[in-house]
């Protein structure tokens, strides 16, 4: 399996003298694709550091990171910011849909900064809104979708294209638990396609939809729950009540 | 586990034999609440002694004999389903007992005996999160019961965070001598009940 996403002693600060502050401390990740993992965490533990090094939006302070393979801390700006729009789609809280757009105009956006041609582009769009049972709803503005269609718009947005790597911050946190569970089903759909996704969240029902949780402390990784169970833990007996 | 009262529950749809009770019993719950095959037929035994239940008196014991719910067992049902469940604590909670206890033993760092039992509860929500993802939308019985398992190790797991702050803030979490992070003793499905 190929590492979708490798973090190798991966290390960030911010601040010097007082008030330097180790945001991330010599963290190793690697999420092959298919695989979903979810980083687990207290307030100031890294998580949201770490999701926003993995997406290549802040570089590290030492280590380096990986995406498909490719160094990106060995790459221009712009190379850097190129892989970035082709290879990774993100989803947070809030949503962050272009309010002017439509659910497929939305959708359709990164594909046209990749230089697809817009027509191409609304194809494609109104496709991976299909996919997630949205295809109605393509042409609404987002304030004339609930939340949890939103959310859908946003995922369809992240893995649209040949977009590779996942990246969601607590991708669940306005909706109610049963949108909640809709949405974690479709990135969970995502990643049997051969997405890698990582997934930042407190909420440990979150987590459970992983293949691997992983969990942070002050910057480090401390501990990772154990791959689920293979064929043969059928065959094992049911514990008595 | 009210066995007693799934089975007048599923009686209250219309006559059934014992084996047919069986295989519903396990259909609706099946692989959360596995129950044993014995365990049918003595209550079965006992709602009839009870009045709660009729059967073919014709019959012997066994997978063929026939039952209905009775007048009284109809009430008994009704009754039960309309009493709140006990929810007051239990006698003794044994993971806030060993947190607690493991504040008072040298060499125990608090902080990492949380993470091991975070871990596993996490491990265990993960098999119910599996069990939820795998199951058809409308086998709601087995939809319905892994929510109840995963809000209930949730409130666990909730509980551990707290407990890991509030003993951070007071400086509590932490030894000089910190044993290596969290031993596995056992799979988390291993753990279940």
């Amino acid at each position: 399996m190929t590492g979708a996403l490798e973090m190798r002693e991966v290390s960030k600060s911010y601040g010097d003298g007082a008030t330097l502050v180790h945001a991330l401390r010599e963290v190793d990740l690697s999420v092959t694709a298919g695989e979903l993992v979810a980083i687990m965490g207290p307030s100031g533990s890294g998580k949201s550091t770490l999701l926003t090094i993995a997406g290549t939006l802040e570089e590290v302070t030492s280590g380096h990171v990986l995406i498909g393979g490719n160094d990106v801390s060995n790459m221009s700006r712009d190379d850097r910011a190129r892989s970035r729009r082709r290879s990774i789609g993100y989803v947070f809280q809030d949503f962050n849909l272009l309010a002017g757009l439509t659910a497929a105009e939305n959708v359709a956006l990164p594909l046209e900064l990749d230089g697809i041609r817009a027509k191409q582009a609304s194809i494609v769009a109104r496709g991976a809104l299909e996919e997630l049972g949205l295809g109605e709803r393509a042409g609404h503005f987002p304030d004339e979708l609930s939340g949890g269609e939103r959310q859908r718009v946003a995922i369809a947005r992240a893995v649209v294209g040949e977009r590779r790597l996942l990246l969601a911050d607590e991708p669940t946190g306005a909706l109610d638990s049963v949108n909640g569970e809709a949405v974690m089903r479709l990135v969970r759909t995502a990643c049997k396609r051969g997405v890698a996704g990582v997934v930042v969240t407190h909420d440990s029902r979150l987590a459970s939809w992983a293949d691997r949780v992983i969990f942070l402390r002050d910057g480090r990784v401390i501990d990772q729950t154990l791959p689920p169970p293979g064929p043969e833990s059928l065959l094992a007996p049911i514990p008595e009540q | 586990m009210s066995v007693r009262h799934a089975l007048l529950a599923l009686l209250s749809e219309g006559p059934k034999y014992g084996l047919r009770l069986r295989q519903e019993f396990e259909g609706r719950t099946g692989e959360v609440w596995p129950l044993n095959v014995g365990q049918v037929y003595t209550t079965l035994q006992r709602l009839e002694r009870d009045g709660l239940v009729e059967s073919d008196d014709a019959g012997e014991d066994g997978p063929q004999k026939g039952f209905r719910i009775t007048a009284a067992g109809s009430e008994e049902l009704d009754l039960w389903l309309h009493t709140p469940p006990r929810m007051g604590t239990p006698p003794r909670d044994e993971l806030v007992i060993k947190v607690l206890v493991s504040l008072r033993v040298p060499g125990v760092d608090v902080a990492d005996l949380v993470q091991a039992h975070r871990r596993l509860l996490v491990e265990e929500m993960q098999y119910y999160t599996r069990l939820k993802e795998d199951a058809p939308e409308e086998d709601v019985g087995l939809l319905l019961v892994a929510d109840a398992e995963i809000y209930r190790l949730d409130a666990v797991i909730r509980w551990l965070d707290t407990a890991d702050s509030r003993l951070t803030r007071l400086d509590l979490a932490h030894q000089e001598k910190a044993t290596p992070v969290s031993p596995r003793p056992r799979r988390a499905t291993e753990a279940r009940k």
